[in-house]
C-alpha cells in the first residue's frame, strides 16, 4: 500500500438534490482502492479547458471500502469552479487522477460519544463517520441543520445513524446550540462541519460552556495540501531558472529540470534541503527554521515551501 | 531472493544465532558518516535503499522462524509484552490488513491472503508456510482469530511493533508488541504521548529533533510511509533485552573483554518505519530489529572501519543513555587494529559484492 495518485473511472453522476450531485469512482485498471478512514477526502484533479482545479471532496462511502469511492459535490451558485466542472461536463466513463485519501478530519477514538452538528453539505464527513460508529457500536447523534426540503436527501447513508435530528430556519425548527451542548454526557467529543457561521458559533458556545478545545473539532481542508500559486526560481550558481508550477514543490520542479538538490524526508522536517534565498520572499511551511531564520528570509526548505514573490534566487 | 531460514537459532541460553554472509551484505548499516549525532533522519520509505534489507515495505529474513519463537517465549513468560488499549480495534484490523497483504505481496512463496470481500465481514483465508499455519477467519471479527488481530499478525512478523493514535495533535502509545526491545518497557509508556515517551533521550530535545519530528508524523499521508534507522549495542545476540528481563543480560556487560568483544558485542540496528493506518488513522510503528556481532560487521572493511569511527568520537551522554560505556573501551580496542584511517566513502552502503572468506 504504496502510491501518491490513483486513476479513477467515474462510474455514475446522480443529482441527489438540484444541486448536490452524487459521483461514484472506482479504480480505472478496475483494481482495488486504498481503504479509507471516516472522515477522509480525496483531492481530485477536474481538468477543464482553460483550467485544472483540485478540489478536496470527503468520502461519504462505507468507510474501508475498495472497490468504489462515492462523494458528493455542491455547485458553488455563481462559481465557474471545479464544482461547476463537476456538475457540467463529468460524465460516466470519464477518467480523473486524484490523490490518495487524507484525513484531517478523524473521528476521536477515545470519545465515549460523538455528537455532530452539520450545516447543510458539511454533512457530507459524518455520513462516513454514522458508517464506522454503527460498525463499532459507538455511541453518536448527528444534528443537521438544512433546508426543510433537503431533510431526506441525505436519508441512504444514514439507515444506521442511531439518533438523527434535523433542523430548519423556522420557529420552533432551530438548533439551540447551548442547550444542546448542556445536555451531553462527560467524555463527549464535539464535531461541526458546515458554513463558517455555523462552525464558529458551535465553536464558541462549546468555549463559554466550558469544553475543552481538545473535545471540540472542526472540518478544515487544505492545509496538508502542497501547492499554490506558480513562481520563478532561479537557481544563481547553476544559472537555471525554473517555473514551479501550482501542484508541485520547489523541491520538485528542481528534480525536474534534472537539477540535484539535497534532500531526505520531504516534508520539512529533517533540515537536509535548507537552501540559501539570495532574493525575493519565501513562504515559509516547514517545521525546521526557527522564527529568526524565517524572520531573516535568507533560508527556505525547497521540499515544502513556496514563495510569496514572482521570483526567488536561490544558492543554488 | 530465496529464504533459507534458520529454525534452530537461538537468541537466549546458548545463543546460536549468526549471519550468513548474504544476510552480512544485506544489513541495514546505519552510519553514513565517520560521526554521529541525532537528527530527524527521516527519508520516504521507498522499494529501494542502500541494501536489501531496505526494499520491501515488511522485511523477512532467514531469522524469521528463530525469531517468531524467541517472541513466543517471551511472551509465555510475560503476556504483558504485548498491550493495546481497548479503542485501538479498528487499528488492530488495519495491520493485519497490511501485514497480510504485504507479506503475502513479497513472499508468494512464503505466506498467501484470499479474501472473499475488502469490508469488515468479509470470509479471509490466511496461509503462513514457514510456520504452518492456515486461519480461516471473518475481517472485523476478533472472535473468528485465536487471539486479538494485532497479536495474531505480529506472532507472525518480524520486529516489534507498536501503534500510535493520533488525537490533540499529539501521538499516544497505545498499542505495542514489544519482545525486542532496546532497554525500554511497553508497561511503563503505554499510553504516553511522543515527547513523554522519549523523555528519557539525552541531548536531542533540546536540539530540537522530536518537536519537528512530531510536527512532520502529524501529517503522515496514507501510502506514503517513512523510515529511520536507530542503533544501539548487545552483548550477545538478544532480542530481548527489556528492563523487566534485565536480570538475564545485564550482567553480561561486565563478560566482555578485548579477545571476545568480536563475538560478543552486536551492533543492533532497528529498522524503523512509519505507516498511516487507513480505517484508523492511527501510526502503525514497526521496529525491526537486525543484530550482528562486531565480528561480522567488520568483514565489510568499510562498515569495520567506520564503526570504530564513530564510536571513538561517540559524545558520552549517547555512550551512556545506550548502556555502552562500560564495554566501550573493550570494542573499540578490538575494532582498532582493521582502522587504518583511509578516507571512507559517505554512505552506509557495503561498496563490496562479496565478502572475503574467514
Ligand atoms: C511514532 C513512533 C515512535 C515510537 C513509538 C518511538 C518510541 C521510542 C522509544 C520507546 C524510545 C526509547 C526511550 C527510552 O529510553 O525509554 C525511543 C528512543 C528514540 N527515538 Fe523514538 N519513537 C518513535 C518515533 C521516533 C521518530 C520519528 C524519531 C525521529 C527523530 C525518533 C527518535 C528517537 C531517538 C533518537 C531515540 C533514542 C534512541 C537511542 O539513542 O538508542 N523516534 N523511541
Ligand atoms: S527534505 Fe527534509 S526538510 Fe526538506
Amino acid at each position: 500500500m504504496i502510491g501518491e495518485t490513483l486513476e479513477l473511472t467515474v462510474v455514475a453522476v446522480d443529482d441527489i438534490a438540484p444541486s448536490l450531485r452524487h459521483v461514484r469512482l472506482a479504480a480505472a485498471d478496475g483494481g482495488q482502492l486504498p481503504p479509507a478512514a471516516a472522515g477522509a477526502n480525496i483531492q481530485l484533479r477536474l481538468q477543464g479547458e482553460a483550467r485544472t482545479w483540485r478540489n478536496a471532496y470527503s468520502l461519504i462511502s462505507q468507510p474501508g471500502r475498495r472497490d468504489e469511492y462515492e462523494i458528493i459535490v455542491r455547485r458553488v451558485p455563481e462559481s465557474r469552479g471545479g464544482s461547476a466542472f463537476v456538475h457540467e461536463v463529468l460524465k460516466p466513463g470519464d477518467r480523473l487522477v486524484a490523490s490518495w485519501p487524507g484525513n484531517l478530519f478523524a473521528p476521536q477514538r477515545t470519545a465515549r460519544h460523538h455528537l455532530m452538528i452539520a450545516g447543510g453539505i458539511g454533512i457530507t464527513p459524518f455520513l462516513s463517520y454514522v458508517a464506522d460508529f454503527a460498525h463499532n457500536g459507538t455511541s453518536h447523534a448527528l444534528h443537521v441543520c438544512c433546508r426543510e426540503s433537503e431533510t431526506g436527501t441525505f436519508a441512504p447513508w444514514l439507515q444506521a445513524c442511531g439518533d438523527l435530528n434535523y433542523y430548519w430556519d423556522a420557529d420552533g425548527h432551530r438548533l439551540d446550540i447551548p442547550a444542546l451542548l448542556a445536555q451531553q454526557p462527560a467524555g463527549t467529543h464535539l464535531y461541526v462541519c458546515g458554513p463558517a457561521a455555523l462552525n464558529d458559533e458551535v465553536i464558541q458556545a462549546a468555549a463559554d460552556a466550558g469544553w475543552p478545545a481538545s473535545h471540540v473539532h472542526c472540518e478544515h481542508f487544505g492545509a496538508a495540501l502542497s501547492g499554490g500559486t506558480p513562481f520563478t526560481a532561479f537557481l544563481s550558481r547553476s544559472g537555471i531558472e525554473v517555473e514551479v508550477g501550482e501542484s508541485e514543490s520547489l523541491l520538485e520542479a528542481i528534480e525536474r529540470i534534472g537539477a540535484t538538490a539535497p534532500c531526505l524526508c520531504r516534508g520539512g522536517a529533517c533540515g537536509v534541503c535548507v537552501t540559501g534565498v539570495l532574493e525575493g520572499e519565501p513562504e515559509h511551511r516547514d517545521h525546521y527554521l526557527g522564527a529568526a531564520e524565517r524572520e531573516g528570509g535568507q533560508l527556505i526548505m525547497p521540499c515544502v515551501s513556496r514563495a510569496r514573490s514572482a521570483r526567488l534566487v536561490l544558492d543554488l | 531472493m530465496s529464504l533459507v531460514f534458520k529454525p534452530e537459532e537461538t537468541f537466549r541460553g546458548d545463543y546460536t544465532y549468526r549471519n550468513s554472509d548474504a544476510a552480512i551484505l544485506r544489513f541495514p548499516f546505519p552510519f553514513p558518516e565517520d560521526r554521529y549525532m541525532y537528527s530527524v533522519n527521516i527519508e520516504p520509505h521507498v522499494r529501494s535503499g542502500p541494501t536489501d534489507a531496505f526494499c520491501r515495505p515488511f522485511d523477512i529474513d532467514e531469522h524469521y522462524i528463530a525469531e517468531c519463537r524467541d517472541r513466543a517465549l517471551t511472551l509465555e513468560q510475560d503476556p504483558g509484552r504485548c498491550q493495546v488499549l481497548p479503542h485501538m480495534m479498528t487499528a488492530q484490523w488495519d495491520t493485519l490488513e497490511l501485514l497480510m497483504e504485504n507479506m503475502a505481496a513479497d513472499y508468494p512463496e512464503q505466506f498467501s491472503l484470499t479474501k472473499e470481500g475488502d469490508v469488515f465481514g468479509s470470509r479471509w483465508t490466511w496461509i503462513n508456510r514457514p510456520l504452518g499455519i492456515e486461519q480461516q477467519f471473518i475481517f472485523g471479527d476478533p472472535d473468528t482469530l485465536p487471539c486479538e488481530p494485532f497479536e495474531y499478525i505480529t506472532r507472525q512478523a518480524q520486529g516489534d511493533f507498536a501503534i500510535c493514535d493520533q488525537r490533540e495533535d499529539n501521538l499516544y502509545l497505545d498499542a505495542g508488541m514489544i519482545t525486542s526491545q532496546a532497554d525500554w518497557s511497553l508497561e511503563f509508556n503505554v499510553g504516553m504521548n511522543f515527547m513523554e515517551w522519549h523523555g528519557p533521550v539525552p541531548l536531542a530535545h533540546q536540539a530540537g529533533v522530536f518537536e519537528r519530528a512530531l510536527k512532520y508524523l502529524l501529517m503522515l499521508r496514507l501510502g506514503q510511509p517513512v523510515r529511520r534507522l536507530n542503533w544501539t549495542m548487545s552483548i550477545n545476540p538478544r532480542l530481548d533485552t527489556s528492563p523487566e528481563s534485565y536480570p538475564a543480560w545485564g550482567p553480561d556487560r561486565a563478560s566482555v573483554t578485548v579477545e571476545n568483544a568480536g563475538g560478543k558485542v552486536h551492533l543492533r540496528v532497528e529498522l524503523q518505519t512509519l505507516w498511516r493506518l487507513p480505517r484508523s488513522n492511527a501510526i502503525l510503528f514497526p521496529i525491526r530489529c537486525f543484530l550482528i556481532s562486531i565480528e561480522e560487521l567488520a568483514r565489510v572493511p568499510k562498515w569495520g572501519k567506520r564503526l570504530h569511527r564513530v564510536l571513538s568520537s561517540l559524545p558520552p551522554e549517547l555512550a551512556e543513555y545506550k548502556g555502552l560505556t562500560r564495554y566501550l573501551p573493550a570494542t573499540l580496542a578490538w575494532l582498532a587494529p582493521l582502522d587504518d584511517g583511509a578516507e571512507l566513502a559517505t554512505g552506509t552502503g557495503p561498496d563490496i559484492t562479496e565478502l572475503a572468506p574467514v
